[in-house]
């Protein structure tokens, strides 16, 4: 293991499991120490802005060509609300045609009925190994970790994945997982674990990574009995599970293999094709700034009579794991998201530190919203405050989910259910005092002014505008200097001013 | 359409501009008795801001209805700050929405709270700038969008447009004018080395303009930019726009030295 940051950062995000519960380890309060030593590390800036640089410069190019999408934002926004107020019915829609189509549907309240299901699959099946396409909800569900336990072998099939599968860590960015690796960590990884399997030169290049890594993920694929994916839409109408990938991984997962597992969660639905069809627009554009993915698969059940290949199952697992009881809630909005990380790519938190410093799967905006829905307010009590509420990723969201406001419900929440420090309810309380009374507010600033005023007087000249040390600043002060307060306040050099010349 | 000259406008200072810069409060008001606006100073604190994006709505609450009483008097108000027009405009209705008599007076304060840029242009239709510098080198300035006025008041080509107007200026406009400094109320205290990440990429872009000064319309921004800068002891002054659109202002910008 590399003595890096990553080392570091394992605690941070690595698919350690609570108890007998498999769901992944939260570490969303370890949110303060996980950021900074973030901040520290040269090889992630790095990565990271190369990364905002292309997410955001592409999308903005791709949305600005489609003249009405915001038109699509709107559409997004309608059938998602829409779908969300009828959940019940479009599921049991879904789980007819899937069933009509020859697949079956099993519905898991949590990630640990969800693996259950996916382990008695797999027994049935008599499975030995189990390709992986790219799923955020097994990853919730830490569904790697419960089926590796009970001794089958698992490959992530997902480049990404599969590098950070290697790596033993988590996923950092919601559809580039692996956004925190530079090449020359994934070469060292390959190297360190393909020459086993007779690749004993080191490639450099990214093209030969990438062959590499078709060469080697190609036997497993062809090897595996099960295949696993996620979904990126439901369609209700014709009980399809439809995946959008660049690799063409959740093709191969799911058609050679002799079970295809999808597993998702429940706000996956949508009504119909036509649906669709916006979403597909809303989703690439927004996502990587690709008008479509290089795929896109539409999965209608196993292998009829007449086709020549696909799984002889076809199984859907519709989770819950906690979505339910943010329906209705103040907090709906959220169960919009369709996952695309426009967010993440546009917040200036998120671009900073990256996705592990969260500390469980989901990072960024919507992440800081969805984790305390998800795991409990208490466990990710620093999320909601880890934004400036910019609003930049409101903007951005393809689905119009408004960001700020959620976390701003967050916060009060927070507050009302006494999740403040000591420290921080004396300041507001200090500052309370004084904002409700103006005129005493006004007495203390001129006062405080006044002090400060002859107490710049004893620094050097130049340097009398700001002070770079301040008793309860400090955090402040401690990479910024704090300008000056004026000697009299606006206020009262403004009614000092009246008394003179308009008596 | 235009709003009449001749009202009765009150200004709303803000309490960092009240405490740290009041030369931000008189440009203001030298800009609004120049569109024939008679200027008052109501007796005030602050909108409430910290309290509600905290989530301490109670004292947010209490301190927007002071806030309202205070503004209600006047025809329209003005507020050289986005983040506490937009608390005025936006949020005191969505705090108060459950009171049906205090959300209705919090609508119709909101409606007739402005961002200063956004009142002289699109309500006063002010046109030109008297008191343009002249006769100096030409400056090289670049401006900042504060999140809130820029996202939630739709501030952006309101600024830019006074001053387009103003002789002795040019603008260039840095790569990231959009992106947030960092400062985020609160965010700055609680989240300090990420505040100072997002801070010094602000500045690596408005290094890149070369500018030798930098604008916003929003003080706590400026503040921490100026802050930043002053610490690495970096050349730029940081202004509040409206100090520049009143001819040559303070040879001290914000955390310089003013005796």
């Amino acid at each position: 293991m590399r003595n890096c940051w990553w080392g570091s950062l394992h605690q941070t995000g690595s698919r350690k499991t609570t108890g007998n519960r498999w769901t992944l380890e939260v570490l969303s309060h370890n949110f303060g120490p996980a950021s900074r030593r973030a901040l520290l590390d040269e090889d992630l800036r790095a990565a990271l802005d190369r990364a905002e640089a292309g997410f955001v410069h592409t999308r903005k190019s791709e949305t600005e060509k489609l003249l009405n999408f915001e038109a699509f934002r709107e559409f997004g926004e309608q059938i998602k609300d829409h779908v969300l107020q009828h959940l019940d019915h479009y599921l049991l829609e879904f789980e007819k045609n899937v069933v009509k189509n020859g697949g079956h549907v099993h519905w898991a309240n949590n990630g640990e009925e969800a693996n259950q299901q996916i382990l008695g699959i797999c027994k049935r099946a008599n499975a030995r190994k189990i390709a992986k396409g790219k799923s955020m909800v097994s990853e919730e569900a830490a569904t790697n970790r419960s089926l590796e336990a009970r001794g089958y072998e698992v490959v992530e099939t997902d480049l990404g994945e599969y590098i950070i599968q290697l790596a033993k860590e988590s996923p950092s960015h919601i559809i580039a997982p692996a956004l925190h690796k530079s090449k020359q960590n994934v070469i060292d990884l390959f190297h360190a674990h393909h020459a086993k399997l007779g690749y004993g030169e080191k490639v450099m290049e990214r093209t030969g990574i990438v062959s590499q890594a078709r060469q080697v993920l190609r036997d497993h694929f062809c090897s595996a009995d099960v295949g696993i994916t996620g979904s990126n839409f439901l369609v209700a109408e014709t009980g399809s599970a439809v995946i959008v990938t660049n690799e063409g991984n959740g093709d191969l997962s799911s058609s050679l293999p002799r079970v295809h597992i999808v597993v998702a969660s429940m706000e996956k639905v949508i009504p119909d094709l036509e649906s669709l069809g916006g979403f597909l627009r809303l989703l690439g554009r927004s996502a990587t700034g690709q008008v479509m993915t290089v795929y896109t698969s539409v999965f209608n059940g196993p292998k009829r009579a007449r086709d020549l290949d696909g799984p002889e199952e076809f199984h859907v697992i519709l989770l819950d794991n906690g979505r339910s009881g943010i329906l209705g809630s103040a907090y709906q909005d959220i169960l919009r998201c369709i996952r695309c990380g426009a967010c993440m790519n546009h917040c200036p938190v998120y671009t900073s530190i990256g996705g592990h410093a969260y500390g469980w799967v989901y990072p960024g905006p919507m992440g800081s919203v969805l984790t305390p829905l998800l795991v409990g307010r208490d466990k990710a009590a620093d999320l909601p405050y880890a934004c400036s509420l910019n609003g930049r990723c409101e903007t951005v969201c393809p689905v119009k989910i408004p960001l700020p406001s959620l976390l701003r419900k967050h916060r009060a929440e927070l507050t009302e259910s006494n999740h403040i420090s000591r420290q921080s309810k004396f300041w507001m309380w200090m500052w309370y005092q004084l904002a409700v009374s103006p005129r005493l507010y006004q007495k203390v600033a001129n006062f405080l002014g006044q002090v400060l005023y002859w107490g710049k007087k004893c620094m050097p000249r130049d340097k009398r505008g700001r002070f770079g040390w301040m008793p309860l600043a400090g955090p402040w002060v401690a990479s910024r200097d704090l300008p000056a307060p004026s000697r009299k306040t606006f206020q009262k050099q403004w009614k000092d001013a009246n008394l003179k010349t308009r008596p | 359409m235009a709003t009449a000259p001749g009202q009765h406008v009150g200004l709303y200072i803000t309490c960092l501009a009240d405490l740290f810069r009041p030369e931000i409060g008189f440009a203001t008001v030298k800009l609004l008795e120049q569109c024939g606006c008679s200027v008052s100073v109501p007796l005030q604190s602050c909108c409430g801001q910290p309290a509600y994006n905290s989530g301490d709505r109670a004292k947010a609450s209490q301190l927007a209805k002071e806030v309202i009483r205070t503004l209600e008097p006047f025809d329209s108000l003005v507020v050289p700050s986005g983040s506490c027009a937009a608390m005025i405009r936006h949020h005191y209705p969505s705090l108060l929405e459950d009171e049906k008599e205090w959300s209705a007076r919090a609508r119709a304060v909101g409606d007739r709270t402005f961002e200063l840029s956004e009142f002289l242009v699109d309500e006063m239709g002010l046109e030109t700038i008297p008191q343009s510098r002249t006769g100096l080198n030409t400056r090289r300035v670049t401006y900042h969008d504060s999140c809130s006025g820029l996202r939630e008041m739709g501030i952006r080509e309101q600024p830019r447009r006074l001053l387009s107007q103003c002789a002795g200026i040019r603008l260039e406009e840095m790569h990231n004018a959009e992106i947030c400094c960092g400062f985020g109320g609160t965010f700055c205290v609680k989240y300090p080395e990420i505040s100072t990440r997002m801070v010094d990429n602000k500045i690596s872009g408005i290094e890149d303009t070369q500018a030798e000064i930098v604008l916003g319309g929003d003080l706590g921004c400026l503040m921490n930019i100026a802050g930043r800068l002053k610490r690495h002891g970096k050349s730029p002054r940081v202004y509040h726009y409206a100090e520049l659109l009143v001819g040559e202002p303070s040879p001290n910008g914000i955390a310089e030295n003013d005796g």
